[in-house]
């Protein structure tokens, strides 16, 4: 398949392409923590590192089957998304965006120092056994399930917890299970995102996965519009080809994209596409249908 | 046949006493009122009914069940629903979806069951759906069920606010202040509304209110409190009558 592709389209645009998708996955498993549940987490990249490392980890000194590592990796992770949403969803906003970051940051430390990690140096010289049908499959999976899910009881009640947390209690809603089964998905997706991108760089290192990757990815959930998933998308896509086409201003490059931040929240407060929701559209079509 | 008993509920919030040993029963079927001045502890006492605070004293029994210490969500699930004094929509849902919300005390299909659309969830989404129009259809709302609920007017929030209460079928429904900000012709619709709202439910209303014409017309028993106590109790005459409430809340009139 990447051979025929690379027929057609440059490789270079092959990678960005592959990347995209791989953001895609990791900000729709944000968006559902924050976007839709309203829970500001800073520390996506931790969850991120976790399926990163258990399946190169199982890959290369286990020979496990690729399937088998990511689907390790990404249950490692909403394991500790889990772990953590138990305790620190009783806080909220600003308090729970510091815990979230510290978090983030003790996974960094730990696998700095984590020794089958290799430490500093991280790990290198996976397979390369993300290929491009692989991503956007998994990419388009993960579209319908979550545009499934969030047009349910369960995700009604998620988005209900975002805009008014006792009036969802009263409705019944039982808020931290609710929060909790938020956290361990989106760490999920953010795990399994983290094992497709190991086995795409064939390297990663613990500074991959810093504050400011988590805050890269966070911002693709802001700016395409917090719980939309058409939105998150969008965002996904043009953070990740900004940098890329800003290779022509060279040394101003992180200058100009801060100011394209700066100047779509001015314009799109709410995000690109944050009224968006796909149910909407598809509410937009049957009204037509039906008149 | 009682729904609701509370002995001697005592509430503080640091020091200060917002309740003070009230008892109040309510029969079931009734249209129950609490009236009286600011701050005499009216929400207070909706908020211990539906488990928001645990109170430092008394007994709280719902259909013959104690339900101290029970949190909110399991008291929606109990068949307790309620509206708040400043409204809490969910302002960027639809207005369909705050009522399908509502209904989640009474659905059942879980995470798996969602995530992948299986057929109890599809069931379920159905019947949701189609309680929410008709519900939309009695509040008179069913025109605006695409609008998110902050476009709607002031007087349409509220009553979307019931009947997203109303979607987890309570046999119990508080009303704080349900009439507050609304024009006349707004509070003729609600109490048609509440009539309504009794006749086809079979539930009982316990409303707080300070509009007086509102409560002596539709409520068949009223609870007065002031600064905590219970000062008077009654049918809606007796209360008109009674020399404490006068004093210390409606007032002599000319």
């Amino acid at each position: 398949m990447e051979a025929f592709l690379t027929q057609y389209i440059d490789a270079y645009y092959l990678r960005i392409i592959i990347l995209i998708g791989i953001n895609i996955i990791l900000a729709l498993g944000l968006n559902l923590i924050t976007g839709v549940t309203g829970q500001l987490s800073m520390g996506h990249a931790g969850f991120m590192s976790i399926g990163a490392y258990t399946a190169a980890i199982l890959t290369m000194q286990y020979a496990a089957p690729f399937w088998l590592a990511l689907l390790a990796g990404a249950s490692l992770a909403a394991f500790f998304g889990f772990i953590i949403g138990i305790p620190t969803l009783r806080l909220e906003g600003d308090y729970l965006a510091m815990v979230t970051i510290g978090f983030a940051e003790i996974i960094r430390v730990f696998f700095l120092n984590f020794e089958p990690g290799g430490k500093a140096v991280g790990l290198y010289g996976m397979p390369q056994y993300t290929t491009f049908a692989m991503v956007w499959i998994i990419v388009i999976v993960v579209i319908l399930l979550n545009a499934k899910l969030l047009d349910s009881r369960t995700g009604r009640a998620l988005y209900a917890i975002r805009e008014n947390e006792i009036a969802a209690e009263a409705s019944g809603i039982n808020t931290t299970r609710m929060k909790v089964l938020a956290f361990t998905v989106g760490s999920f997706l953010g795990g399994l995102g983290g094992g497709l991108y190991a086995h795409y760089m064939s390297y990663i290192a613990p500074q991959d996965f810093g504050f400011m990757k988590s805050i890269e990815i966070l911002n693709m959930v802001v700016l395409g519009g917090m719980g939309s998933i058409p939105g998150t998308i969008l965002g996904s896509v043009i953070l990740t080809i900004a940098p890329e086409m800003l290779r022509i201003v060279a040394d101003y490059r992180l200058l100009f994209y801060g100011g394209l931040l700066v100047v779509l929240m001015i314009f799109r407060p709410n995000g690109l596409l944050g009224d968006v929701r796909v149910y909407d559209i598809k509410k937009r079509w049957l009204k037509k249908e039906g008149e | 046949m009682e729904i609701l008993r509370m002995k001697g509920i005592t509430q503080e919030f640091g020091g200060l006493r917002a309740l003070d040993s009230v008892d109040l029963t309510v029969k079931a079927g009734q249209i129950f009122g609490i009236i009286g001045p600011n701050g005499a502890g009216k929400t207070t006492l909706f908020n211990i009914i539906t488990g928001i605070y645990v109170p430092v004293e008394g007994t709280i029994h719902f259909n013959g069940q104690e339900m101290k210490r029970v949190p909110p969500h399991k008291v929606a699930g109990l068949g307790i629903g309620r509206t708040f004094q400043n409204i809490r929509l969910f302002n960027k849902l639809s207005v369909i979806d705050n009522v399908r919300v509502g209904s989640h005390a009474v659905n059942h299909s879980g995470f798996f069951s969602d995530l992948f659309g299986l057929p109890p969830a599809r069931r379920e989404e159905k019947e949701i759906l189609k309680r929410a129009g008709q519900l939309l259809n009695m509040v008179g709302l069913y025109e605006k069920r695409g609008e998110y609920a902050d476009n709607l007017s002031y007087g349409e929030q509220r009553r979307l606010e019931i009947a997203r209460a109303l979607a987890l079928k309570p046999s119990l429904l508080l009303l704080d202040e349900p009439a507050a900000g609304m024009n006349t012709s707004e509070k003729a619709e609600l109490i048609e509304l509440i009539y309504l709202i009794r006749r086809e439910f079979d539930l009982t209303a316990l409303l707080v209110e300070h509009d007086m014409s509102l409560v002596m017309q539709i409520c068949e028993r009223i609870a007065v409190l002031d600064y905590g106590r219970k000062i008077a109790e009654g049918s809606p005459d007796e209360i008109k009558g009674d020399e404490a409430v006068i004093s210390s809340y409606l007032g002599v009139q000319a």
